[in-house]
């Protein structure tokens, strides 16, 4: 700290006076403070500056609290006003009354960077605001009258907060910070995974937030660029570029797909979505007009040397084609300045093929003066007007720019980097072909994990659906996991005996459902042309002719097939409160439910209708069984009513996973109507949800979507109490059935009713 | 044979129509014997002008009939009118065609109503008769009939399909949208256009052709470039000219949409 002094003696001395704190360290680093903090502040800035660090000195945290606030504020309050410094001291005087003592450090810490970042004192007094809240919601009183533990993930939080401000909005941050308090706020670990990135879900919803363009969003539209502009169809793999500090990803791509980053921000003008273009647009040059050539026989510099005239060469057919790409392409494409580099310390290398790839790109605009430069960009355009229409021909120019270009400093360690990076370009992997295989070639997976791996894949992968979270009103990114396999099957006559029990009920279901069969004629009236005379209307058209009115002439009629074409899927409930006996009943609801899909089962086979049947219960979110007990194909017969005989109780209801999948199949089918009957005895409920009305919504959301997609769905409910809820899923499609015993004939009955 | 008058179904100009490829000689051998022909093609790729070139080429009268779902076999052959007198008999547009020898165009013939179709069975064979069954006439075709029908096969759907009794009773003339070079000469022609502009809309307009099956039911036709340039050729800039007549007409799809609002900065730089 060998600052010149520019406050005179007496003057620091008064400062001295009024900073009212007695730490030993402070003598060291007051005056270098005080002298940023006179050259930046106002006089009465200063006052707020040394009240603040005064405060902050009698909290009792030690002096690192002071000596952050005194060299981040006078900075913070030059850049977004001086208002700044009391609304930090009282802060950290705020935090220093809770258990949270521990964070007044890591929060200081944050300062400088949210101030950068936010670059207002309203966004900041926000995010403030934001910290304390999230502080007090997590710190939680176990004996009930007042806050005792600190809160858990509130130090890991702010030392991320670099990070996360860099990615996120203030209201992106708000958005990420609830969902970490909502989801695990009885958790104490998995808020410290969660506020310390550590955790998927944290991750995922970081990324749902983020700022700028995102992959996701825009997938369609990029896939529709690489057909309509390049009439190529490629895999996009996105890759994120959030977690990677060191090694920074950049594109490429394979015979598998392109790569491209996750999210892009608005960059020089260019929009986010035209970057994305702009790299698909290189790639997709590439494709076309780049042939992979034999690399053994270059040196790295050479290497590099080649991709990029080949990168240039490339752009410039795709700017002939696509004339407004060059636009986008030269915002996008450093311009180094000519002295950036110091050809005595550094190696120019990056530096010198940076400055001759912008000339290539811009041949008029580039200003460039190095004769080098100058001679292989116009030795380029030249080339290019001759039709040099393979890489080969451009390797050989990069060749000689290399050999005529090269100094001894190229060789040196340090190499010039700063603006020489062409965000949109790929990494040029499909350019090289290797004969020997060397020591580049990166391999992660042990070929022998991988067969143990795939033995291990014997049974059907989890599909994974969303959640609906009614508090944040957004869905849950993968939250459930649904395994879905074939019911294992029992011995068929236990159906067979249960539809003679009921054999009267069933020959009357099938007397109804004679009814119902498609009546394959129906007539339609007031044809002008039709197969017969509608006598009725001949008569009145010719009472009208004869009176002297204009007859109408739509005397026939005529016949048209009325088919009926329905899909239907039961899916009934599989959890543990099956195998209760409800009041006033011997069987259990099972063995109930069982009679009741048999009838329905044998009276759907005699109309024809397309019918499936599943059965779901869950274990937590990761694990929802989904049990196909008859597929849309099957016929009423002995496989099915084995799986039927076989049903089992047990587990939970988490109702909206089943839904949605059962929907998946149901959308698949081709039929004018699609009708989806849930068959449950409770709400929906779970071991790992505390919040009751968590499933109700997500069922509810579950319902809406399918209801869009054109599928009817009717819950059929054996819970007298249901009246609480079932509406709130279902709307106005249900039914409550409080007399239990009466089901295996309610059930059919209700079918035709609803099918009629 | 009737003292119907010709001249309306008569045209008097040369239509513009530029060959793709041998159809005309082949539509002409075709009328030597009175073949029946279908033309196939996507829609605005010249199927229409091509028929009504060749009416003028050969001197015939041409009648053409746009087909639509509610069409019905009487209004293609004749029905009985009332009026104050009773009844009356009128030809329809196809028993007229028969009559007078003129060629009858069935303009996207499989939106008729499959009974439609089935009443032209005996004119497109040997018999080369229309019977008249409300009115009792068999009408015996006039040696210069023929009948010619388009078709667009791009439907993709089940139910808009000629049955195979129908299709098997013509000769078939295939139509696409002419390659890049021709498609420009035809857009120079038709419009006035310079040849650059010209060749940025036929670039374009392969871009939205990539997009067919991909959310486009059918790509930009030739009709619509036309369009577009002569919006140009009427003092548009090209930019707003494209979107107005290439982009909105053919999609609602805002993704589709911007992608070739994209494409077109891109090829207009």
């Amino acid at each position: 700290m060998s600052m010149k002094l520019c406050i005179p003696k007496d003057e620091l001395a008064h400062y001295r006076e009024r900073l009212n704190c007695n730490f030993a360290e402070l003598e060291q680093v007051f005056p270098d403070c005080m002298e940023e903090a006179v050259s930046l502040l106002s006089e009465a800035g200063l006052k707020d500056y040394l009240d603040g660090a005064s405060l902050i000195c009698m909290i009792g945290r030690g002096f690192e609290p002071v000596l952050t606030y005194l060299e981040e504020m006078p900075r913070v309050a030059a850049r977004i006003g001086e208002n700044s410094l009391s609304l930090i001291a009282q802060t950290v005087w705020q935090i220093s009354r809770t258990p949270n003592g521990k964070t007044i450090p890591f929060f200081l810490q944050t300062i400088a960077e949210a101030a950068r970042r936010l670059g207002s004192e309203q966004l900041l007094r926000h995010y403030v605001e934001l910290i304390l809240d999230m502080m007090e919601r997590t710190t939680v009183s176990i004996h009930g009258f007042h806050a005792t533990h600190p809160s858990p993930g509130a130090i890991d939080m702010l030392q991320n907060m670099p990070l996360l401000l860099r990615q996120l909005s203030l209201e992106g941050l708000k958005n990420w910070i609830d969902y970490g308090i909502r989801n695990h706020a009885k958790h104490p670990e998995r808020q410290r995974d969660y506020f310390g990135l550590q955790s998927a879900d944290s991750r995922a919803i970081m990324q749902r937030e983020r700022q700028g363009t995102l992959f996701i969003d825009n997938e369609r539209k990029l896939n529709l660029y690489l057909k309509a502009l390049w009439n190529s169809k490629t895999f996009l793999v996105p890759y994120s570029e959030a977690f990677d500090e060191l090694r920074k990803p950049r594109p490429y791509y394979d015979a598998l797909g392109i790569r491209l980053p996750d999210a892009y921000d608005a960059s020089h003008g260019v929009s986010g979505i035209d970057r994305y273009r702009a790299l698909l647009a290189h790639c997709a040059a590439h494709q076309r007009w780049s042939e992979a050539i034999i690399a053994d026989n270059f040196s790295p510099f050479q290497r590099l040397a080649i991709e990029t005239f080949e990168d240039a060469r490339v752009d410039h057919l795709a700017c002939q084609r696509y004339p407004g790409l060059r636009r986008i392409l030269l915002a996008l494409h450093p311009r180094p300045d000519e002295n950036a580099c110091n050809p005595e310390t550094q190696s120019c290398i990056r530096h010198r093929l940076a400055m001759v790839s912008y000339a290539m790109l811009d041949a008029d605009g580039h200003g460039y003066l190095n004769p080098f430069v100058v001679e292989f960009s116009q030795r380029f355009h030249q080339l290019m007007a001759e039709g040099a229409q393979d890489t080969r021909t451009i390797a050989t120019l990069a060749l000689a720019f290399v050999a005529q270009t090269r100094r001894q400093s190229d060789q040196l360690p340090n190499i010039h980097f700063e603006n020489t990076e062409v965000g949109y370009r790929d990494d040029n992997r499909h350019l090289w072909r290797f004969i020997e295989s060397g020591d580049e070639e990166e391999s992660f997976d042990d070929p022998k994990q991988r067969t143990q791996q795939q033995e291990d894949m014997q049974t059907l992968p989890p599909r994974l659906y969303p959640e609906w979270d009614y508090h944040s009103k957004t869905f849950r990114p993968d939250w459930v996991s649904l395994y879905e396999s074939l019911h294992p099957s029992g011995d068929p006559d236990l159906i067979d005996r249960l539809l003679n029990k009921h054999a009267i009920l069933a020959r009357r279901l099938k007397q109804l459902m004679e009814l119902l069969k498609p009546q394959q004629y129906v007539r339609i009236r007031y044809q002008e042309d039709g197969s017969e005379l509608d006598l009725d209307v001949a008569i009145r058209s010719l009472i009208d002719f004869r009176s002297g009115h204009t007859p109408d002439p739509r005397i026939n009629m005529s016949h048209r097939h009325d088919g009926r074409d329905i899909a239907v899927t039961l899916l009934l409930d599989l959890s543990a409160s099956l195998d209760d006996t409800p009041p006033g009943c011997e069987q259990t609801i099972l063995q109930l439910s069982q009679e009741a899909v048999s009838l329905l089962a044998h009276t759907i086979e005699g109309v024809g209708d397309e019918f499936a049947i599943a059965g779901f219960s869950s274990n937590t979110r990761h694990e929802v069984r989904y049990q196909h007990i008859k597929g849309f194909s099957e016929h009423w017969g002995a496989e099915v009513k084995a799986r039927l005989a076989a049903m089992e109780a047990g587990y939970s209801t988490r109702m909206g996973a089943a839904i949605r999948h059962a929907g998946h199949y149901l959308k698949a089918r081709k039929a004018d109507k699609k009708l989806l009957l849930v068959l449950t005895d409770g709400e929906p409920s779970d071991i790992d949800v505390d919040d009751d009305r968590h499933l109700i919504h997500d069922c509810h959301k579950a319902v809406q979507e399918l209801d869009q997609q054109g599928v009817y769905i009717h819950c059929i409910n054996l819970d007298p109490k249901a009246d609480d809820y079932v509406a709130d899923i279902f709307g106005q499609h249900y039914t409550v059935i409080d007399r239990v015993e009466r089901l295996p004939e309610k059930l059919p009955q209700l079918f035709i009713s609803l099918t009629k | 044979m009737t003292d119907i008058d010709t001249t309306p179904f008569e045209i008097s100009s040369e239509p513009f129509y530029h060959p793709q490829g041998n159809e005309i000689a082949l539509y002409e051998a075709a009328y030597r014997s009175r073949l029946p022909v279908m033309v196939k093609g996507p829609t605005g790729c010249g199927k229409s002008r091509f028929i009504e070139h060749m009416a003028w080429k050969l001197g015939k009268p041409l009648i053409t009939v746009a087909c639509n779902e509610d069409m019905t076999a009487s209004d293609l052959v004749g029905r009985y009118l009332l009026d104050a007198d009773g009844t009356r008999w009128l030809d329809g547009p196809l028993t007229t065609a028969a009559r007078i020898g003129a060629i009858c165009y069935l303009d996207e013939v499989v939106e008729a109503r499959q009974d439609t179709t089935v009443v032209i069975h005996p004119l497109t064979d040997h018999r080369r008769t229309l019977p008249l069954d409300k009115k009792g006439e068999l009408v015996e075709a006039h040696p210069d009939f023929q009948l010619v029908i388009s078709y667009n096969p791009g439907y993709q759907s089940l139910m808009k399909d000629l049955k195979q009794s129908t299709k098997q009773r013509f000769v078939a003339l295939d139509f696409d949208y002419a390659p890049a070079e021709l498609e420009r000469g035809i857009l120079q022609q038709e419009t006035g256009i310079d040849g650059e502009i010209a060749g940025k809309l036929v670039q374009l307009a392969a871009t939205a052709r990539n997009l067919k099956g991909h959310g486009l039911d059918e790509g930009v036709s030739t009709r619509l470039l036309v369009y577009a340039a002569t919006l140009i050729g009427n003092g548009m800039p090209p930019a707003e000219a494209c979107q107005a007549a290439l982009v909105r007409p053919i999609t609602d799809d805002p993704d589709i949409c911007d992608t070739l609002n994209h494409a077109i900065d891109s090829v207009f730089g």
